[in-house]
Formats: C-alpha cells, structure tokens, sequence
C-alpha cells in the first residue's frame, strides 16, 4: 500500500488536483482509496464518489484535525487495504500551517494558492518545508513571471521539494502528481513524523473558556516569544 | 528548432481537422476564433508541452521528438515565454523587488532591472519606475512591465501571446519587440492588426483546430491600410492626452 497524505491551506484546491489524480491513477490501472479528513463538516465525499472509489469521511470534532489525522493512520491503512485498494489518498483539513501530518513513509504533498502572493512560502512552515512535492494551483490568475517569482520562493523554503503547476478546473498536473504518487514509498513498518507537532499542552487544550491570563497552566509562549511551564 | 503541434480531439471528442503545423523560428503564428472556441487551451497546450495529457489530447514536439521531462518542469530549462490574459499583478512588492526576484528564478543578475523598465516605458505612456508598486499599476502599465520582463528576462526561443490588444499599450511595437530575432512567436487575437502580422493563422472552433488561412499578399496590402489608421488613432490619443486640439483627419 502506497500512502500519499495531501495537505494545504482550506480553499487551495486540494480536493479539486486530487479529483484528477486520483483518475489519472485509475486511468494508469491502479486501485486508490481516499480519506479525506476535515473538522466540522465537508461534502467532499460526495465530490470523491463521483469517481467510483472507495471514499471514507473522518471528522476531527474536538481533537486537532492535523493531530486526528496522524492518530488515524493505521485505521485509514487497514480500511483502504480492506476495500481492496493499493494506494491511499489521505486529504488533511488544512488549517494550521505549523502542523505537518506527514509520516517518513508517505508521499508528502503540499496544495498552495499562487494568488495568496509571493511571501506565502515564506509563512508557510513545515507543511511545506517538509513536502515532497509542492503542487502550485490557481497559476493560470497570473502572469508567468509571477509564478516563476512564487516558485522561487517555494524553492527558498524547501530547496528539495519537486514544484507541479497544477490547475484544479482543467486537470493540468495530474498526469505529473500521479506519476509522483506511483512511484511514492511504500506505507509499512513503523512509520515517524518528519516533524513533531506544536509543543503546546496547555488548559486551553482541555477546554478553558476564560480568557485571562490567570487561568492559564501548562507550556505557554508569550507575546515577546519567552517560553515557560505554569503549574504545580 | 522545429516546434510541432499535433491536432487531438475537439469538444465532442472528434479528431481535429488540422493534424499537423510545423513552426520554425522567425515565425509569427496566429490562433483565431470565437470566444469559447479552445484558444487559451491550445496555448496552455504549447505552454505545458502537452503529451497527449490535457483534456485536448494534443501532443507539442520540439525537433521532431517529446522534450524531456525537466523542460516541461523546471523554468530555467523550459523555452517558452508567455504574456497571458491575466494583466494584473498581485504580488505585493514593488517593481524592483519584483524583478530582481523573477531576475534570479531565470538565473540573470540584478543588473537587467534597469534595462526591463526602460523597456517597459517605451511601449506605454504612462511612466513605470522601479518603485512602484506592482499592484498599484494600472492595466498599461502591468502589460508593459510584462511585455519588457518577457523580453529581456524570460528571453525564450518560443513566445506565447494571449490577447494582447486588451491592453492599452503600443501592440505592434510590443509585437516586435517579443518577436526579437528568430523566435517562434504564437499570438492569440481578434485584433485585424496583429493578425495581419502573423504569416498564418490557425482557425479554432468547438476546442479543434479547424484550418489554417495564410496570410495573403491581399491582406498583406490591408496591412499596410490598417499601419495607416493605426498610426493616425495613436497621433490622435497623444493629442487628446496632451491636451492639445485634435486637427488633421487621415
């Protein structure tokens, strides 16, 4: 089982690239699964079934969806190996830039949005830095010297990282990502993070509502960046 | 080079009534048709090197043979250029940060910023400086500054260019300037003018490409007709500018 997880901020265009790689996959004879983790509520899978594949919904609810994701990775493997499939698609939700919810034995990929402008590599952090691949959608809103400027930047942030400009509305890309993906590692054994998770095992973690900052135990950062422990 | 288009499938999935077109360098090709009809598509196709892997089933040869993988990828190795429809910048950085940027994607120095503006102001009236702000420019002046960064920075063997009269800048002589010496050039237009500069035009219809009308010495008379007007409509546009009183007809 190859796993490929795709993160990338919400609105990127990570469901609409991976529509058209996952049938560039079937159409190249293989068997994908797709898992598409999101916090609230998602119709995705309504999206996915278009396709006539296996497509299984995982709701984070109150848990880190980044965190729920890398919680559920045995399950979602067993799942697809289960619904007889030979790669799996793990579409994250997308929201907190600082999380990476790669696995060392995934193929990990990156959804950015060009039109988000040229210093967004540069905030990005280890969801991109720590890709495999850096999919550039929405290329075809700017000018060419404009992507080739962005690009630059995702090159700065992760120098090993291999750029596909993909467009989610003609399937530009696809071919390219599936490519990609086929020849991905192979999801066995024990599997690490390529970077840990936030640091951060605070009261607001367990549900404080008070906003003062009295209330507050656990590892806590203030604003001019010192760290501390509160508590007993 | 020898860049090749082989013709795919049009929007009902029938082949296309054009299987073949060979462009050499020194060549301005022309794409026309409605709106709708597949032009954007037929240029993405040339831009991405398309190998039988876009909706339109299209296969783009350089000498006769696919490019390899890293020309299609990487844009220090890739020779195309394009000026696209999209005129606006949304980076929010000034000219010069800009440039030196896309300056150091193509692996050129800082020191042809210089020469990219001065590019840039003579294809438009209003003043571009290196300060500016990209996305405070107006329309004449992104396409100038795009015009000028294709020409000197991006400086490819193959120049695709997507509609260029929507832009209120001096076409023919951002035509030219693109154009250089011996580049394959590709125009999409409804422009009569930029038409009649091209030595063939493609015909597209429902995404296919259905013939291909050279340009006769007919037009090419028509051409020199149209020179005529355009340089009057341009004479006068710098005198209204100006403020001065419009006086001599053609």
């Amino acid at each position: 089982m190859r796993l490929a997880v795709v993160a990338g901020t919400p609105g990127s265009g990570k469901t609409s690239v991976l529509m058209h790689t996952a049938r560039a996959l079937q159409e190249a004879g293989l068997r994908p699964a797709v898992v598409k983790i999101d916090c609230l509520w998602t119709e995705d899978d309504q999206r996915f079934s278009r396709l006539d594949i296996p497509v299984r919904v995982g709701l984070s609810k109150d848990m880190c969806p980044d965190h729920f994701s890398i919680y559920n990775v045995d399950d979602m493997l067993d799942w697809a190996t289960a619904e007889g499939a030979d790669i799996l698609l793990n579409e994250t939700a997308g929201l907190c830039l600082r999380c990476a919810p790669y696995p060392d034995r995934a193929l990990a990929i990156c959804v950015i949005d060009v039109t988000t402008g040229p210093n967004t590599p540069l905030k990005v952090g280890p969801l991109l830095t720590t890709a495999d691949v850096v999919v550039m959608t929405k290329g075809d809103l700017v000018s060419q010297a404009e992507r080739e400027v962005f690009r630059e930047r995702v090159l700065e942030a992760n120098p090993r990282s291999r750029i596909i400009e993909a467009n989610g509305l003609s399937g530009k890309g696809a071919t390219e990502l599936a490519t990609m993906i086929r020849c991905g590692p192979e999801a066995e054994g024990e599997m690490l993070l390529r970077h840990n998770p936030p640091l951060s095992i605070c009261t607001l973690c367990t549900g404080e509502l008070r906003v003062a900052k009295a209330y507050h135990r656990g590892v806590l950062r203030h604003l001019d960046g010192f760290m501390e422990y509160q508590g007993e | 080079m020898l860049l090749t288009i082989l013709g795919g499938l049009d929007k009902d999935g029938r082949p296309e009534a054009v299987e073949r077109i060979n462009m050499v360098r020194g060549e301005i090709l022309g794409i026309v048709g409605p709106t709708g009809s597949g032009k954007s598509t037929l240029i993405d196709d040339l831009e991405q090197f398309a190998q039988g892997d876009t909706s339109s089933r299209r296969k783009i040869l350089i000498d006769g043979r696919p490019p390899e993988e890293a020309v299609r990828s990487d844009p220090r190795k890739k020779p195309v250029a394009q000026l696209s429809q999209n005129m606006h910048f949304l980076a929010d950085m000034t000219v010069e940060e800009f440039l030196e940027m896309h300056a150091k994607s193509r692996g050129k120095g800082p020191e042809i910023v210089d020469r990219v503006v001065e590019l840039a102001n003579t294809l438009t009236g209003e003043p571009v400086r290196r300060e500016h702000h990209l996305t405070m420019l107006s329309g004449g002046q992104s396409r100038a500054l795009m015009t000028a960064d294709i020409a000197a920075i991006s400086d490819s063997p193959i120049v695709l260019i997507d509609e260029i009269e929507n832009a209120g800048i001096k076409k023919q002589e951002a035509l030219n300037l693109l154009a250089g010496e011996g580049k394959i050039v590709v125009v999409v237009t409804h422009d009569p003018m930029l038409a009649l500069m091209t030595s063939r035009r493609i015909v597209m219809k429902n995404g296919g490409m259905v013939k291909v009308i050279n340009t006769s010495d007919g037009e090419k008379g028509v051409f020199s007709d149209l020179l005529r007007v355009d340089r009057w409509l341009s004479t006068l546009r710098e005198a209204i500018r100006q403020g001065e009183a419009v006086g001599a007809a053609l």
